[in-house]
């Protein structure tokens, strides 16, 4: 073993010692490099980073715009309700979540995994509505087990309220839950907060003027994101913008004209449209059986949406809108306008009905309606007994092209252009449309059918209750209209000018006046009689019946012996007052048989309400009896 | 001017009565007031750290009142006792380890806590006192610098404790234990060509080391290359401590004002990452107040190394000095994006664990070191 050299020891130990204290002092200054770098070099960056960090944009969801009625009754406004939301970040076991939530009830099966795919496809940190309108019982039941659901809260909002019930839901639409179909077209920022979005109607057509633009509060959110009020000592400056409340619409539906319409239409499955002739208002917009809006506003379950749609009677179809039919006799009016324009009648010569037609050189037959044999008739009696003979002969002569180019004016065919989604444009057949759509030529005997509105030919409720404010403004046509205009905050309201469209040209005053006078004849001694029975204003009225199946050749047609779902639809177009309409409507009663019979007394009612409102002696039930005559 | 002198004296009195007491005590003053100083740091910063916690800061007081036991304690053993009982601490601490690793108590997913019933203990804080200790005891009487055969045994002694808490798994602990091994044989003298060869060799090592790693150890050298890869999940934690440092800028947000720790953004706020908390609320200037009080505790423990007699006692103090170092570097240098994560605290002023009595206890040994070394010149 060597001595140990303590002096060499000593040395060596120094100069390690030198050495350590060198290599701590750089490596200090590195250190201090790379804070001076974060602290002052990037402080600003770090700052800004920090702010994102814990200030959030907490949505204040404006108010949605309320819908009113032409005299500024309110038809839907917001009331709060109670709703189960979900933020995605704070909840530790979502499927789990949303299962046991099932479980209590509060959601329905078969909606988890829509419901999970609608949740992720959210932005982070929103709150995601999970089941709208809670009931008190529901709202009990949560609270009891509420510890067990991180990131499941209970929420206050504004939910759609539905005064009138189902008044006239095919105008209105309905709001539900913003879905991931919504949230692909609409401006996600924009949403943040808004639960409920337009679906149908007026709520969707308008949904940018009723949404509004949602305000936003900051708030201090920790890491879990959660709210707190400060930090530390120090209350730091937050930020807030209030919402923009969505404008209030002031629809052109009058509220007792279209509540008269609901009425008036009763059980049975059919449709009103009443449209004001003089700027193409919609005064009321019904198609029956209707829903409830107020269940989608709280959230259908995917059991009670197969309710919906399984129903045989259709509640959700827009009967106003969508529903196409043969236009029946109440075309007659737009033929005999087209016989006097290419001059092809002479109004004042009588054609001898027998009660059956048959084109030259054919034994097939074309029988008179119910109406029976009507002898010798004038073109006013023609239109007012509705004669199919003289129309089947009259179209014969027009022919189809000119039929169908003179109907196209009065909008037979073509989209009406209401301001809301999903109207069907029906069909005006031509030899063109037969040949591409069957490959098939244009038979002649199909023009006779088209004379009185059988055939091909469909047409929408809405487009015949056009078609008839046409007749009632002399060709003027103007795009219907659900929306006059919108209210501001301060209660002016702000209308849009009616929008003209081209109309019906090239018909003199005279022949106007010839089919004006046909139709009222309907009302006064025709086939719509009885409409007039009471009448406090001359009314101009055409009757129809849309065939569902076609009578065997020779067969007598039995009303009762019909099973009701093969029994004719009830047309029934008029406009009052005569002289100077301010009304026009058209009613649809399926399978309501005859148009008198299950129409016109609908028809009377709602023009009583409109145009007796508020008179005395306005007796609007009193028209409501069923016709007893037949015309 | 009689009462300026009456005051005079009477402060010279009380001085040197405070220094006849720390010389009865062993202990050095100017360290000591480091010491303190760095405590009452940690506290004040543990109370906003801990999200207000007074329950925190009382548990921190009691660590610090039992290390300052242990210190004091140490203080008083003399380096010959401190040798004969180094290779006894080293050889029970082995067992320890073995028996954490055999049958240890399962915590944070990593086997570290010996559970005594009353206490859980980490046998890990005894290596990082009994590795220098042995290491430099091993080296009392052999010639300096280390002869290869006695750098192998040296080596041995070194890397066994290390690599059983390596296997724990706790990375930041092995490291310092092996610091701490390592400061005593670089103090020793190792020739500056054996370093570099050695230096070389661990690289190589390193690489071949990858392999052996845990995945979540090799997560973190990734994240550490590349935090923003991962920025919500390994990467979070330098992110935010990046943010916390980088915000509080020059002079910090404020005292309790931190938004990053006070809204938890900051991960492990009190423990590990309660260096950005500094940063953040008392921006620049705090860390640097922060720095200078380490280097000064650093630097006067190298003195009081450089002063002591004998090979055992400047070795281990130097070491124990520049081991306190390697804490601060570490830590620091994590929490700063300088240096990937491991889990090593900030000396003294991180909450939690038997760090603040080892350290304490190391301090003891060092001052005791010192003032024990004209007992063994004469």
């Amino acid at each position: 073993m060597r001595i140990k050299d303590q002096w060499n020891e000593q040395r060596i130990f120094s100069s390690r010692n030198f050495a350590a204290l060198v290599v701590m002092a750089l490596l200090s200054v590195a250190l201090i490099a790379k804070l001076v770098y974060l602290q002052i070099v990037r402080h600003a960056y770090y700052v800004e980073l920090s702010q994102g960090n814990r200030v959030r944009q907490d949505p204040i969801p404006a108010s949605r715009g309320l819908i009113l009625d032409r005299r500024g009754k309110v038809l839907v406004d917001n009331e709060p309700a109670f709703q189960l939301e979900l933020i995605r970040e704070q909840t530790p076991d979502l499927p789990g979540t949303l299962q046991r939530l099932a479980a209590l009830g509060l959601l329905d099966k078969d909606d988890l995994e829509t419901m999970r795919r609608m949740i992720l496809s959210r932005r982070i940190f929103d709150s995601v509505p999970l089941r709208l309108r809670l009931t008190d019982e529901e709202i009990g039941r949560f609270a009891v087990h509420r510890h067990e659901f991180q990131g499941v809260e209970l929420r206050a909002r504004q939910t759609r309220h539905y005064p009138y019930g189902e008044l006239g839901v095919h105008a209105l639409g309905y709001v539900a839950a913003v879905s991931e179909d919504d949230l692909e077209r609409i401006d996600k920022p924009g949403y943040a907060g808004t639960t409920l979005i337009g679906k149908l109607g007026v709520e969707s057509a308008y949904e940018a003027q009723l949404h509004g633009l949602n305000g936003y509060r900051q708030i201090l959110v920790n890491a879990q994101g959660r709210s707190v009020d400060r930090q530390g000592a120090y209350q730091p400056e937050l930020r807030a913008e209030a919402p923009t409340s969505g404008k209030d619409l002031v629809l052109s539906i009058d509220l007792p004209t279209q509540q008269a319409a609901e009425a008036a239409l009763g059980e049975h499955r059919g449709a009103v449209v009443a449209i004001d002739p003089a700027n193409g208002d919609v005064l009321a917009l019904v198609s029956h059986p209707g829903f409830d809006p107020s269940v989608f506003g709280r959230g259908l379950t995917n059991s009670e949406y197969a309710v919906l749609t399984g129903n045989e009677d259709k509640p959700l179809l827009n009967r106003a809108l969508r529903g196409a039919y043969p236009s029946g006799s109440t075309i007659k009016p737009v033929m005999a306008l087209a016989g006097l324009t290419y001059n092809l009648v002479d109004p004042e010569k009588r054609e001898f009905c027998s009660g059956q037609f048959h084109l030259p050189g054919s034994s097939h037959l074309y029988r008179e309606g119910k109406t029976g044999k009507h002898g010798n008739v004038n073109l006013i009696e023609a239109v007012a007994r509705s004669c199919d003979v003289y129309f089947y002969s009259l179209a014969a002569q027009i022919g189809v092209d000119r039929i169908a180019a003179f109907a196209a004016q009065f909008g037979i065919g073509s989209l009406t252009g209401i301001d809301i989604s999903g109207e069907k444009p029906g069909l005006l057949p031509t030899p063109e449309w037969k040949q591409k759509t069957y490959k098939q030529i244009w038979y002649p005997g199909e023009t006779v059918n088209l004379g009185v509105g059988q055939g091909y030919l469909l047409v929408t409720p809405l487009q015949l209750a056009h078609m008839a404010a046409m007749l009632a403004s002399h060709g003027q046509a103007f795009r219907p209209r659900l929306v006059m205009g919108v209210r501001d905050a301060a209660g002016a309201i702000e209308r849009n000018a009616p929008i003209t469209e081209p109309g019906a040209t090239g018909i003199s005053a005279g022949h106007w006046d010839l089919v004006v006078k046909g139709m009222m004849g309907a009302a006064t001694f025709g086939t719509a009689a009885a409409i007039s029975k009471d009448a406090r204003y001359a009314i101009a009225a055409k009757t129809g019946t849309a065939q569902v199946f076609t009578v065997a050749q020779g067969a007598k047609y039995n009303e009762k012996t019909v099973a009701e779902r093969l029994r004719d639809h009830s047309w029934f177009i008029a406009f009052a007052p005569a002289e100077a309409p301010r009304i026009a409507l058209c009613v649809l009663v399926e399978n309501g048989g005859f148009g008198a019979a299950a129409a016109l007394p609908i028809a009377k009612r709602v023009m009583d309400a409109y145009l007796l409102e508020g008179q005395a002696g306005a007796k609007p039930a009193d028209s409501a009896k069923p016709a007893e005559s037949k015309p | 001017m009689i009462m300026d002198d009456n005051r005079d004296s009477a402060a010279k009195r009380t001085f040197s009565a405070t220094a006849r007491l720390l010389s009865a005590l062993k202990l050095d003053g100017p360290l000591l007031v480091a010491l303190g100083l760095l405590s009452v740091y940690a506290l004040i910063v543990q109370y906003s750290a801990s999200g207000q916690s007074v329950d925190t800061v009382l548990r921190t007081l009691m660590r610090i009142g039992l290390g300052t036991l242990a210190m004091i304690a140490l203080a008083h053993s003399s380096p010959n006792f401190l040798r004969s009982l180094a290779p006894w601490l080293y050889f029970a601490g082995i067992v320890l380890l073995l028996v954490v690793d055999a049958i240890g108590y399962v915590g944070k997913g990593a086997q570290r806590w010996l559970d005594l019933g009353l206490i859980r203990f980490q046998p890990s804080e005894i290596m990082k006192l009994a590795v220098p200790m042995f290491a430099a005891s091993f080296m009392h009487d052999r010639p300096l610098p280390p002869t290869w055969r006695n750098l192998l045994v040296l080596a041995v002694i070194i890397v066994a404790p290390a690599g059983l808490v390596a296997m724990q798994p706790d990375l930041g602990t092995a490291l310092l234990i092996f610091a701490t091994g390592a400061l005593v044989v670089l103090m020793a003298g190792l020739q500056w060509q054996v370093i570099a060869g050695l230096a070389v060799a661990a690289g190589g090592l390193g690489v071949i080391g990858w392999n052996f790693l845990h995945d979540y150890q090799r997560q973190r050298i990734r994240i550490f290359l590349d935090p923003q890869s991962d920025p919500l999940g390994s990467g979070y934690h330098i992110i935010q401590s990046q943010i916390a440092i980088g915000s509080g800028g020059l002079f910090g947000k404020g005292w309790m004002n931190g938004s990053q720790a006070q809204l938890e953004f900051l991960p492990e706020r009190s423990t590990d990452f309660i260096f950005a908390v500094i940063g953040e609320e008392f921006g620049l200037l705090g860390l640097l107040v922060l720095l200078l009080l380490y280097l000064f505790i650093v630097s006067r423990s190298l003195f009081l190394a450089s002063q002591a007699s004998g090979t055992f006692a400047r070795l281990l103090a130097s070491s124990l000095a520049l081991t306190f170092f390697v804490y601060v570097f570490i830590n620091a240098g994590m929490v700063s994006g300088l240096l990937p994560v491991v889990g090593v605290p900030l000396p003294l002023i991180s909450y939690g664990g038997t760090s603040v009595v080892t350290l304490l206890a190391g301090f003891g040994i060092l001052m005791g070191l010192y003032s024990h070394r004209k007992l063994v010149n004469s």
